[in-house]
């Protein structure tokens, strides 16, 4: 099962290193859409109060619909993704392949963003760098693990491209909650532990939760 | 369809059953949308269950008729989810102030309902085959509720408790349950209706396939 | 990877498909053993690619049932896709890698822990040994079916499904095709392929099976005059 993961996740790698297109596009998308909030939003110089979580996360959300639904069009092009299913490997090993990949891709472009964000808005993101972390990995596992079967899920159907936002985003509810709510705890001069505490509680079991949903349903839902 | 007619009868009666029950002291008569706002919320919560369940046998099993249940449900969801959501902030304007607030349980109805919507989406938009996909995102939206829940909540609350209802007067609470059983009633008929829709619709494509044969 | 999963025919029971109100495939039935080449003859949409993906498990059938030995494909473990090897219209290759990269990739997947070594070999099957590290989108199309054949057949499947390999080859490389072929049958696989493409079949197929709109219209065995029996096919009365 890791063995397949691993290979899967190597051919993915593989593949984006050589044209770069996904990561060319989804960092430029990224950084594009925290300019547009910077213009629309900063006033004076300053940007909103607290803004700065809630902006960080929905580049991210925005990066990522972009990225999964690239990654997915690019097995569709070959029916490469049927090939995967063809072949004896357990479907769930397929599903933590392709999650891995885009892991890997969304907490790139979370490096990029992160100090983007905070210089933009001159937010102290940097100051409780542990905290910061496992909430931005926390809550990224989460949106992709559901954003994953979601994407795998729309390869054969119809209007595709928009049916991924529009079903994944109500779903991911929780996490943008969780995430800003917490990145924003973060950025308040007295951090309060019991607060960050509760949210990274909360992203670690809906991580847990869904990835498990979303590996008992994968193979039922390939299927035809 | 006896059912039927037990239940349209009862909503024939119902506004005078509500206008019959006290009148409460601080919010006068717009308080009354509270006897059609409550049940449809209980109905909008019971049907997004019975469309979840139905949805994992579907997933488990691959019987047509869970599907169709689930279909049937989900679309009750989202028009009690309507009548909740628009009879709610009526009420909140005189009760609150406001007609909208964010606080944890509209908050959470309101994306429940999204998640409703978007299941309706799939399931027209999403090509053949959608029926599965659907199921799954009904698992999901249901596995939901508490995470929903819980996050909003810990964000911001100020919704009357649930506690009000055992204390209820009689006078009030007879209304209330009235218009309880009737909108439950016409849950069940609404959902039998549609799936036997449904059913006859999959009888149809079943002549079409045998037609074909020789 | 177990090779305890074997079976020695596969059969095709009154199997049927339908999407909707469309039917694809209707009441079909054959039989593949081991060591012979079968031919899935008709125009397009007669339900032959359909019939290809039921016998690979992508999808259930609606109707009927399909065996591979005495193991029914409902209660099929995972290992049996590893004794199935298909070669799709899409040809499944990423175009971003390498020839000996996919090759070694499906491999790994397919549970050969000698991927490496097994790429090579296939390299030198297809005849491209000297172009194993160029990019498969730099290739022809001839050249890129040559891979996707090998990717399909480097597990060593018991059963190969091909769907239309002959097309667009030219003729050295078709006639490359049919040599392999044969090679596959002579080591007891049984292979079942769809084909628009008459003259090649001819003299090629065990068993030759013609559909019309879903439907199997004849059966021929060891057919020759394919296009005459083609032709009388299409437009006559079922036969079946």
């Amino acid at each position: 099962m890791i063995r397949v993961a691993w290979l899967i996740l190597r051919k993915d790698l593989t593949v984006e290193v050589r044209s770069k297109e996904i990561v060319y596009t989804t960092l430029f998308f990224a950084v594009s859409c925290v300019l547009v909030f910077a213009f629309a939003l900063v006033r004076e110089g300053r940007g909103p109060e607290d803004g700065a979580a809630g902006i960080l996360w929905i580049a991210v959300m925005f990066a990522g619909n972009l990225a999964l639904g690239r990654t997915f069009e690019r097995e569709r092009q070959s029916e490469t993704l049927r090939a995967l299913l063809l072949a004896p490997a357990s479907r769930p090993a397929v599903y933590v392949g392709k999650l891995l990949g885009i892991l890997v891709l969304l907490f790139g472009a979370e490096l990029l963003l992160v100090p983007l964000v905070a210089l933009l808005f001159q937010a102290r993101l940097l100051s409780h760098p542990f905290w910061l972390t496992a909430i931005m990995t926390t809550g990224t596992v989460g949106f992709a693990a559901v954003g994953t079967l979601f994407a795998a899920m729309l390869v054969r159907a119809r209007s595709r491209d928009v049916l991924l936002p529009v079903l994944l985003y109500p779903i991911t509810v929780p996490v943008i909650i969780a995430g800003v709510r917490g990145t924003a705890t973060l950025l308040q001069p007295e951090l309060d532990a019991g607060i960050i505490r509760f949210w990274f509680a909360l992203l670690v079991t809906f991580d847990v939760v869904f990835v498990t949903l979303a590996l008992w349903t994968f193979e039922a839902v390939m299927t035809d | 369809m006896a059912v039927a007619v037990v239940c349209g009868a009862m909503l024939a009666i119902s506004p005078l059953v509500i206008a019959s029950a006290d009148y409460e002291s601080t919010m006068g008569l717009v308080q009354k949308i509270f006897y059609y706002h409550m049940p449809s919320a209980w109905i909008f919560l019971t049907a997004s269950i019975v469309c979840g369940v139905a949805s994992i046998r579907y997933l488990m099993t691959g019987d047509p008729r869970h599907d169709r249940t689930a279909l049937a449900a989900g679309e009750l969801v989202v028009v009690f989810g309507l009548l909740t959501l628009v009879t709610g902030p009526l009420w909140a304007r005189k009760a609150w102030g406001t007609f909208w607030i964010w606080d944890a349980r509209t908050t959470s109805s309101l994306v429940s309902w999204m998640i409703a919507c978007a299941y309706l989406i799939l399931r027209r938009y999403g090509g053949p085959g959608s029926e599965k996909l659907a199921a799954a995102l009904a698992l999901f939206g249901m596995a939901n509720v508490p995470f929903i829940y819980i996050s909003v909540n810990y964000w911001r609350t100020i919704h009357p408790a649930t506690s009000v209802v055992p204390k209820l007067p009689f006078t009030m609470g007879f209304p209330l349950w009235f218009c309880v059983i009737t909108f439950a009633l016409l849950f069940i008929v609404l959902l039998k209706l549609r799936v036997r829709v449904e059913e006859q619709q999959a009888r149809v494509d079943a002549l079409y396939l045998s037609l074909d044969e020789r | 990877m177990s090779l305890s999963l074997d079976f020695d025919r596969v059969t095709v029971d009154e199997v049927s498909r339908h999407f909707g109100r469309r039917r694809a495939v209707s009441r079909v039935s054959f039989v593949a053993p081991r060591g012979s080449i079968i031919g899935l003859l008709g125009p397009n949409g007669a339900g032959k690619s359909t019939l290809l993906a039921m016998l690979a498990t992508l999808l259930r059938p609606s109707g009927g049932s399909i065996r591979y030995g005495t193991l029914q494909a409902a209660d099929a473990p995972p290992e049996l896709r590893g004794r199935i090897g298909v070669l799709g219209h899409d040809l499944f290759l990423y175009p971003e890698l390498t020839a000996r990269e996919n090759l070694a990739f499906f491999a790994g997947l397919y549970g050969r822990h000698d991927a490496d070594d097994a790429a090579r070999a296939a390299l030198m099957r297809a005849g491209l040994a000297d172009r194993g590290d160029d990019l498969v989108s730099s290739f022809s199309r001839g050249m890129r079916q040559r891979v996707a054949l090998e990717r399909a057949l480097i597990h060593d499947p018991r059963l190969a499904l091909l769907d239309e390999p002959f097309t667009g080859l030219d003729e050295s490389s078709t006639r490359a095709l049919v040599t392999r072929l044969q090679g596959l049958r002579e080591s007891g696989a049984a292979i079942v392929l769809a084909t628009h493409d008459l003259d090649v079949a001819d003299g090629l197929l065990d068993e030759a099976i013609f559909l019309r709109e879903g439907r199997m219209v004849d059966s021929l065995s060891r057919p020759e005059g394919l296009r005459a029996a083609y032709r009388r096919a299409m437009t006559g009365p079922s036969r079946s």
